[in-house]
């Protein structure tokens, strides 16, 4: 079947299999930093944004996102790029192989909630796995980034 | 490996309620119990341009599409007035943010699963469940229904009569199943307890005893929860034994009583 979705602001027209997943389209169209985790929906490490909405692509079928926009890092290094220094600047990416999953979900939190609480950070993004870091370090890193822009704010 | 031979967006319900009678057609929901199951689909049906994925209210109910996502519910101020924020604490554990855009709220009933906080709410807030074809029936009439039953679930209803509301769940870790869930609410004097994760699907009991008709004491709650703990049915699985599971039902159903004491 054919599918017509806008992939990073692009516009893209493929041919798909009736099951073929979202993760595995974006890949193909050259998204290599949605990764495969666990495949049961519960690491994060496929996060890609469908219309502004962090969702999961590994449980995302192709067809299900004709029509809409989906947006992978590869399309937001610019937001991204404004906190993921001081991410690593704390250590918080080891192996790195979660760090876009948790890149995506931080963009989309920081939409959502520009001035989030360290407890609202912890919920937002309780659906991220990270199997080297104890998650103490993701955490330093966006609190270091929010108290950053308050400081340049003020 | 989930294999699906074809995939359609039906215009109407009726369309979809006539492709979901083959027996290999599946109904989407978040797909995602569906994707890790083995298993060969004929024709998925995917319900995402039929306007399911409204909240709509009225003068006496919510009114909430099949399609609506579980994050919609957590964050719905309206739900969350009437449940005295129970809705929030029912799904917020359940995985991530990710997860919960996906989730739906027919894909979570329809499944009638074991683990589900959303039925274990529901339950104990007297929602009725809308199928296509057979109506509007109890959402306990709903769980109890055969699963080859081949319908369609479009909405499910709230009514937003004033009550009482609390939602407690034990998990073994954070954003697992629960081990135990229990939903308890109030209404004019009448109590509604629904218990859940047992492992099996959850099950609603009322006050027989009256209990805690004459108020909610430190007292009346103990004796309330060890009645529920004794009436209710509870299983072994991996996350818990069935004796364990009662002796978290009687902590969790006495607390909830308390919580509903302290809300007035």
């Amino acid at each position: 079947m054919e599918i017509k979705l806008t992939l990073n602001g692009k516009p893209v027209t493929a041919s798909v299999d009736a099951d073929t997943l979202l993760i595995d389209f974006v890949r193909d169209h050259g998204c290599y930093s949605v990764k495969r985790g666990c495949e049961t929906a519960n690491c994060g490490l496929c996060t890609v944004l469908m219309d502004g909405t962090p969702v999961l692509s590994c449980s995302v079928l192709a067809a299900r996102a004709a029509g809409h926009h989906v947006q992978t890092l590869e399309g937001l290094q610019e937001e991204a790029a404004d906190f993921v220094g001081f991410i690593a600047d704390q250590g918080a990416e080891q192996c790195g192989f979660c760090n876009p999953g948790f890149v995506m979900n931080t963009v989309a939190l920081l939409r959502e909630n520009p001035d989030p609480t360290d407890d609202e950070i912890r919920a937002y993004l309780a659906g991220n796995l990270c199997r080297c870091s104890g998650y103490e370090g993701q955490l330093r890193g966006i609190r270091a980034y929010l108290d950053s822009r308050k400081g340049a704010q003020a | 490996m989930l294999t699906i031979g074809q995939y359609v967006r039906p215009a109407s319900l009726d369309e979809a309620y006539a492709l979901c009678q083959k027996k290999n057609n599946v109904v989407l929901g978040g797909m995602l119990w569906l994707k890790m199951q083995r298993r060969t689909v004929g024709t998925a049906i995917d319900l995402c341009d039929l306007g399911l994925d409204r909240i709509e209210e009225t003068e006496t109910e919510y009114r909430i599409g099949a399609m609506v996502p579980l994050r919609a519910l957590e964050q719905h101020a309206g739900l969350a007035a009437l449940t005295h924020g129970a809705m929030e604490e029912a799904v917020r554990h359940i995985v991530g943010v990710q997860f919960r855009n996906c989730a739906t709220l027919g894909g979570s009933l329809w499944g009638r699963f074991g683990f589900s906080d959303v039925l274990t709410l529901l339950l104990a807030l007297d929602a009725t469940v809308v199928l296509h074809h057979a109506g509007a029936l109890p959402l306990a009439d709903f769980a109890a229904l055969p699963r080859e039953t081949r319908d369609i679930l479009t909405h499910v209803r709230i009514p937003k009569a004033p009550r009482r509301v609390a939602y407690l769940s034990q998990r073994n870790i954070s954003t697992d199943f629960p081990v135990l869930a229990c939903a308890l609410s109030e209404q004019n004097g009448q109590y509604a307890c629904a218990i859940g994760a047992r492992p099996m699907p959850a099950v609603r009991l009322a006050d027989d005893k009256g209990l805690l008709a004459q108020g909610v004491t430190e007292e009346s709650a103990r004796a309330f929860a060890e009645d529920i703990a004794a009436r209710v049915t509870f299983g072994s699985n991996m996350r818990a034994s069935a004796d364990y599971r009662r002796e978290i039902c009687k902590v969790l159903v006495r607390r909830a009583a308390l919580a509903l004491g302290e809300e007035g």
